[in-house]
C-alpha cells in the first residue's frame, strides 16, 4: 500500500510538466485500481516500450503486465518496438501498435476497439517514458470524455483521471503484485 | 524595380482576369508586363496560384487535413494569451473568447511556425542585404553552374517567378514577410475558430518558410563561393577533440554566416589563417566549412555549453538562433569576450558598430567590457581576430570545469532530493551517478554524457547549485578528446543530371526512397541514434539526406574500421549516397529535390503550380523527412513546409512537445481513395503514406515507420515489392514479428516480395485480401484525363 509521506508525491515527476485545473485522483490504495479495472465494461492496457528496460525483483515490467494482462483478461496493446518481447514469453495476443496510434483512435467514439466491441472506457498506461505518457493523457483527457485512464507507471502522471503518485521502485513493485493478486 | 511594384501587380494580374475575355487589347498588355516583370526567358505557362495568399490553398490543405486528421496533446489545460483569461479549455469547454482546446492547440501550432518562418524570412533578409551590400544587386545567382538549371525550385513553384540575381530574391522578401503577417493576424484574440483553418494556415507558414529557406542559401551559395551542388564537396573535421587549443581560438555560434564568413577573410588577407583555429557550433559551423573548410566544426547545439566551459576558445562570435541565452554569463567564467552581431540577437551589450576596431579590442582584453555588440561583420570580425591574438596568451584556457576532487566534494554535499533528474529532460539518474562518485570513481557520470543534452536544466534546478553538467563533463573528459571525426561540407543543391538519373527509380519505387535527416539535437538518447538510422538506410540504398544538427550527429560515429559515415558513403544524391546538403536553410534542398523530380523527370509545370506539384510528391515521391531532436519552432516551421507539399515527418519522443500529430487512419478504407488520372474512377490505393506527421518512441519503431512511410500509390509492382522488402525484414528484424497490415499495401501478388512471397500470401488469405488496380494516382479532379507522362 502507497504512504503518502510528503505533498511532492502529487507533483508532476518532472517538475515542469505542470498541467492545469484538472490533475489525477491519487491511487493510495491498489484497491482503486482493481475496482476500476472490475467495473470497467471494456478496459485496455496501453504498454510503453520502457517495460522491457525496467528491471523489479520479479522479472522485467514486462513480465509484471502480462500477469496483469492475464489476471484481468485485458485487451493489450504495446509499442511495437516490444511486441517482441511479449511473444517470446507465449502472450501471443499482444497487438503491436504506435502510442499515437491507439491514442488517436481512442479519442474517435465511432472507433470499434481492438476487440470490436465498441469503445473502451478505461485504459491503463504502463512502461512510458514520462514525458510520453504525459503528453498521450493529455490528448485522452481533452479529447476522449467516456474514457477513463489510469497510470500505473511509478510517477504521478497529472493527465490521468487515476495515478500512482511518485514512488519508489519498491513500493511501485509491491502494489504492482497487490493488483496482481487482487484480480487473480 | 521593387517588391511592392512586383505585387501589385500579381494582384493586378489577377484581377484583371476577368477583363481579358472581353477585352483582347488588356490581355496583350497583360502577357507584354508579365514577360518583363517576371522573367524574361521563362516561357512557361503560369499555374493558378503565383504568390499565393493565406487561403489560397486552403482547399489542397483540407484535403491532407481530412486524411491526416490532427490529434492533439494539449502542453496546458489553460490559455493566457489576452486578458480575458486565464481561460481553463479542458475537455469540451470554452474560453471567454469562445475559443475551443483544438483550436487554441492549432494556434499555438501557427504560432509557432510563425516564429519560425520570421526568423528564416528575417535571416534571409539580413543575409540578401548584406551579400548585395558587398556585391551589388545585380550579382548573378548560381548554385551548380550548367548542372543546375532548376535554380530556385520552390521559389518558382510557390512565387512563379524565376530569380536570377541577388536583387530578385530580395523583390521576394516582401512577399514572405507580408503573409508571415496576416498568419500573425490570425492568432489574434477573436480570429478564426476552426482549428483546421489554423491548421492550414500552419502549412502555408511552412511553405513560406520554406521559400525563405530556399532564398537565404541560394544567396549565399551564389556570392560567398559555397560548394555549388558538388557531390564530392569536401570532408572537413568535426568533434571536440579536433580544436588545436594551441592556438588561439576563435568560436562562432549560430546560423547566419556573414560575421564568421568575415572572420576567416581577416585571417586569409592578413596572413593569419595558420595561427587561428575557426571553429563553429551550430548552422554556422556548417556554412563556414562550406565558406572554408579548413574551419572547424564543434559539435551540434548541445555542444554550446560543454564547448565553453572547456575554456578552449578565446573569444565567442554570435550570430543568431538557437544560441543559449545565457552565453555572455557562461563566457565571463572563462574570461573570455563575446562579440554579438546581430539585431536579433543583442544579448544586452553595448552597440560598438560606430567605434574604433582597436579602442573596442582594448576594452574586450582588458576586461573592461565582457563584450560588444558589433553590426558591421566585417568590423566584427577584426575585433574577434585582434582580441584572440592579444587574449589567448592572458587567458591560458582559462576553464570552468571542475577538478575531481570538486566532484567528490560535491557527492559528498548532495541532498539526495532528485531535483536534478526531475529537472533533466531525459530523466537521467544524476543523483545515483554522483553517488558513485564518492569514492573518485566517475564512469557512472561519464555514462551520462552521451545522453546528456547539456541543457543544465539540472543544475538550475540543484538547490545546493552543483555544476551538474560540468561534473559529467569533467567525468567524460577522455571522450572528448577522442571526439575526432569526418564530416562533407554541405554540398547545397541536388543537381539536375541526378535528378534525371533517379527520377525513375524513386517514381517508380526501384530505389526504395528518400530519407532526409534533418533538425535540431535534442534527442531522448543522444546523435548516435542518428547516425545509426542513417547508415542502416544508406546501406539499405535509400538515399539518405542530411542537413543541421542530424547532418553533424551522423559524423559523429565509427565504424569498425574508424570510419565516419561521409567517408564511408558516397555523397551523391543516388541509392546508398549519405547527402549533407548544409544548413538549415539548405533543407530547401531537400524539398527542391523532390519538386524537381516532378518538374524535371515528370516534367510537371511548376511555375505557380503548387498543388498539382504536392499532389504528384504525396502519390509518387517517395520520400520522408526524420527530425529525430527537433526543438525549435523553426525545425516546426520546416516540417510544416514539407507537410504542405506531402512529405511525411517523423519525429523523435520529444517532438510530441509539438502538441499535435497528423495521423492517418489505416482501419478506415474510406480515407484511402485517389482519382486514377486516367479514367477518373475513384480507387483504392492503401494508407500510403500512412501518416503526415509522427512520434515514435524508439528508434527502432522510427526506422520500420520510415521505410512504411516511403510507400506511394505510384509505386510499380517492382518498387513496391522492393519497399515492402524493407518494411517486413526492418519489421521482423525490430519487432520480431510480420507486420499486421501487409495486406493494405499490397495491391496485385506482383507487389509481393518474392522471398517472402509464402508468408505474406498467407496474410493476404487470412485478411480476405483482393486485388486491386494500379491507377495514376491524384487528389485533384481537375487532373482527371490530363495525364502528363511520368
Ligand atoms: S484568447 Fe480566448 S481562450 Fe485565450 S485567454 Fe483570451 S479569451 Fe481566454
Ligand atoms: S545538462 Fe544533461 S544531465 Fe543536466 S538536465 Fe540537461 S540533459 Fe540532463
Ligand atoms: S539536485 Fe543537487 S542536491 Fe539534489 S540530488 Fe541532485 S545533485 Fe544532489
Amino acid at each position: 500500500m502507497v504512504k503518502m509521506s510528503t505533498a511532492r508525491q502529487t507533483e508532476p515527476w518532472q517538475s515542469a510538466e505542470v498541467p492545469g485545473p484538472k490533475k489525477a485522483l491519487l491511487i493510495n490504495d491498489p484497491r482503486i485500481v482493481l475496482a476500476l479495472i472490475k467495473r470497467s465494461k471494456n478496459p485496455i492496457l496501453i504498454v510503453g516500450h520502457r517495460a522491457a528496460e525496467i528491471e523489479l525483483s520479479g522479472g522485467q515490467l514486462v513480465d509484471y503486465i502480462i500477469r496483469l494482462a492475464e489476471a484481468a483478461n485485458l485487451p493489450v496493446v504495446s509499442s511495437p518496438s516490444i511486441q517482441g518481447e511479449f511473444i517470446r514469453r507465449g502472450f501471443k495476443r499482444i497487438i503491436g501498435m504506435p502510442v499515437v496510434d491507439i491514442a488517436n483512435r481512442l479519442t474517435d467514439a465511432g472507433w470499434a476497439g481492438l476487440n470490436n466491441k465498441g469503445q473502451h472506457d478505461l485504459a491503463l498506461l504502463i512502461g512510458f517514458k514520462y514525458y510520453v505518457g504525459w503528453l498521450i493523457l493529455s490528448g485522452l483527457k481533452h479529447f476522449s470524455p467516456n474514457l477513463k485512464t489510469v497510470s500505473l507507471d511509478m510517477y504521478y502522471q497529472p493527465h490521468a483521471s487515476w495515478s500512482f503518485p511518485n514512488i519508489t521502485r519498491e513500493e511501485w513493485e509491491k502494489n504492482l503484485n497487490a493488483i496482481i493478486s487482487g484480480l487473480g | 524595380m521593387g517588391i511592392g511594384f512586383k505585387l501589385d501587380f500579381e494582384k493586378n494580374l489577377r484581377l484583371r482576369i476577368g477583363e481579358i475575355k472581353s477585352d483582347i487589347g488588356v490581355l496583350k498588355n497583360i502577357e507584354v508586363s508579365i514577360g518583363k516583370v517576371i522573367g524574361e526567358e521563362w516561357a512557361e505557362e503560369i499555374g493558378p496560384t503565383p504568390f499565393p495568399s493565406i487561403v489560397d490553398l486552403r482547399e489542397w490543405d483540407f484535403k491532407l487535413l481530412q486524411r491526416y486528421k490532427p490529434f492533439y496533446m494539449p502542453f496546458c489545460d489553460l490559455c493566457c494569451l489576452c486578458t480575458f483569461g486565464k481561460c481553463d479549455l479542458t475537455g469540451d469547454k470554452r474560453g471567454a473568447c469562445g475559443l475551443n482546446m483544438t483550436g487554441q492547440q492549432s494556434r499555438i501550432v501557427l504560432l509557432a511556425c510563425c516564429i519560425g518562418a520570421a526568423t528564416h524570412t528575417s535571416h534571409a533578409r539580413h543575409l540578401i542585404e548584406h551579400l548585395i551590400g558587398k556585391f551589388g544587386r545585380d550579382r548573378p545567382l548560381d548554385v551548380g553552374g550548367l548542372n543546375v538549371e532548376v535554380e530556385a525550385p520552390i521559389t518558382r513553384l510557390v512565387c512563379g517567378v524565376k530569380p536570377r540575381t541577388l536583387g530578385d530574391l530580395e523583390d521576394i522578401l516582401g512577399y514572405l514577410e507580408r503573409e508571415i503577417v496576416r498568419l500573425l493576424a490570425a492568432t489574434h484574440t477573436g480570429q478564426e475558430e476552426s482549428n483546421l483553418d489554423f491548421e492550414s494556415k500552419v502549412f502555408h507558414a511552412g511553405m513560406i518558410d520554406h521559400v525563405a529557406l530556399e532564398i537565404a542559401d541560394i544567396a549565399q551559395i551564389s556570392a560567398l563561393g559555397f560548394p555549388k551542388a558538388d557531390p564530392e564537396a569536401p570532408l572537413t573535421e568535426i568533434g571536440l577533440g579536433v580544436v588545436d587549443s594551441t592556438k588561439p581560438v576563435i568560436l562562432v555560434i549560430g546560423h547566419n554566416v556573414p560575421p564568421a564568413a568575415a572572420i576567416v577573410d581577416y585571417l586569409m588577407d592578413n596572413g593569419l589563417y595558420g595561427g587561428v583555429e575557426v571553429t563553429g557550433l551550430c548552422c554556422t559551423a556548417h556554412d563556414v566549412t562550406r565558406y572554408n573548410p579548413k574551419a572547424k566544426i564543434v559539435g551540434p547545439i548541445s555542444w554550446q555549453l560543454r564547448f565553453i566551459r572547456s575554456g578552449v576558445a578565446d573569444v565567442i562570435v554570435v550570430d543568431e538562433q538557437c544560441i543559449r541565452a545565457d552565453t555572455l554569463i557562461e563566457a565571463q567564467k572563462i574570461r573570455a569576450p563575446v562579440i554579438a552581431t546581430s539585431d536579433v540577437n543583442c544579448i544586452g551589450l553595448p552597440n560598438r558598430t560606430g567605434d574604433e576596431v582597436n579602442k573596442i579590442v582594448e576594452d574586450l582584453v582588458s576586461g573592461s567590457q565582457p563584450g560588444a555588440l558589433i553590426l558591421d561583420p566585417a568590423k566584427a570580425a577584426e575585433v574577434a581576430v585582434k582580441t584572440a591574438l592579444l587574449i589567448a596568451p592572458k587567458r591560458m584556457k582559462f576553464k570552468s570545469l571542475p577538478d575531481t576532487s570538486d566532484v567528490v566534494e560535491g557527492a559528498k554535499n548532495c541532498r539526495k532530493c532528485d531535483d536534478c533528474r526531475r529537472a533533466c529532460p531525459n530523466d537521467l539518474p544524476i543523483k545515483e551517478a554522483l553517488a558513485q562518485a564518492l569514492n573518485g570513481n566517475l564512469d557512472a557520470l561519464a555514462s551520462l554524457y552521451d545522453e546528456c543534452v547539456g541543457c543544465a536544466r539540472c543544475e538550475s534546478a540543484c538547490p545546493i547549485n552543483l555544476p551538474l553538467h560540468s561534473f559529467i563533463i569533467k567525468a567524460a573528459e577522455k571522450k572528448l578528446k577522442e571526439e575526432k571525426y569526418k564530416i562533407r561540407v554541405g554540398r547545397g543543391a541536388i543537381q539536375d543530371v541526378e535528378i534525371r538519373s533517379v527520377g525513375s527509380p524513386i517514381v517508380l519505387g526501384e530505389i526504395p526512397g528518400v530519407v532526409a535527416f534533418v533538425g535540431c539535437a535534442n534527442y531522448p538518447r543522444g546523435g548516435g541514434e542518428v547516425a545509426e538510422m542513417a547508415v542502416e538506410f544508406a546501406k539499405r540504398r535509400y538515399i539518405v539526406v542530411a542537413s543541421g544538427c542530424a547532418a553533424m550527429s551522423i559524423a559523429m560515429h565509427k565504424d569498425e574500421e574508424g570510419k565516419s559515415p561521409y567517408e564511408a558513403f558516397p555523397g551523391v544524391f543516388d541509392a546508398g549516397g549519405i547527402v549533407n546538403v548544409g544548413s538549415c536553410v539548405s533543407n530547401a534542398h531537400i524539398a527542391g529535390a523532390a519538386i524537381k523530380i516532378a518538374s524535371i523527370f515528370a516534367r510537371r509545370r511548376l511555375r505557380g503550380n503548387y498543388e498539382e506539384i504536392a499532389d504528384y510528391i504525396l502519390n509518387r515521391v517517395g520520400a520522408v523527412g526524420v527530425a529525430w531532436g527537433a526543438m525549435s519552432q523553426k525545425a516546426a516551421a520546416i516540417a510544416s513546409g514539407f507537410w504542405r507539399l506531402g512529405i511525411p515527418v517523423i519525429v523523435g519522443p520529444h517532438g510530441l512537445k509539438y502538441r499535435r500529430m497528423l495521423l492517418g487512419r489505416k482501419d478506415k478504407p474510406e480515407d484511402w481513395y485517389v482519382y486514377d488520372a486516367r479514367t477518373g474512377e475513384k480507387v483504392y490505393v492503401g494508407p500510403a503514406p500512412e501518416h503526415l506527421f509522427y512520434a515514435a518512441e524508439t528508434k527502432e519503431e522510427a526506422m520500420v515507420m520510415i521505410a512504411k512511410l516511403c510507400m506511394r500509390p505510384n509505386d510499380t509492382t517492382r518498387g513496391r515489392a522492393i519497399k515492402l522488402s524493407h518494411y517486413i525484414d526492418l519489421h521482423k528484424r525490430f519487432f520480431g514479428t510480420m507486420p499486421d497490415d501487409v495486406h493494405l499495401f499490397v495491391r496485385t501478388l506482383a507487389d509481393v516480395p518474392l522471398t517472402m512471397r509464402d508468408e505474406v500470401i498467407k496474410i493476404l488469405e487470412e485478411k480476405g485480401w483482393k486485388e486491386n488496380i494500379i491507377p495514376d494516382p491524384t487528389l485533384l479532379p481537375r487532373l482527371v484525363r490530363r495525364r502528363v507522362s511520368g
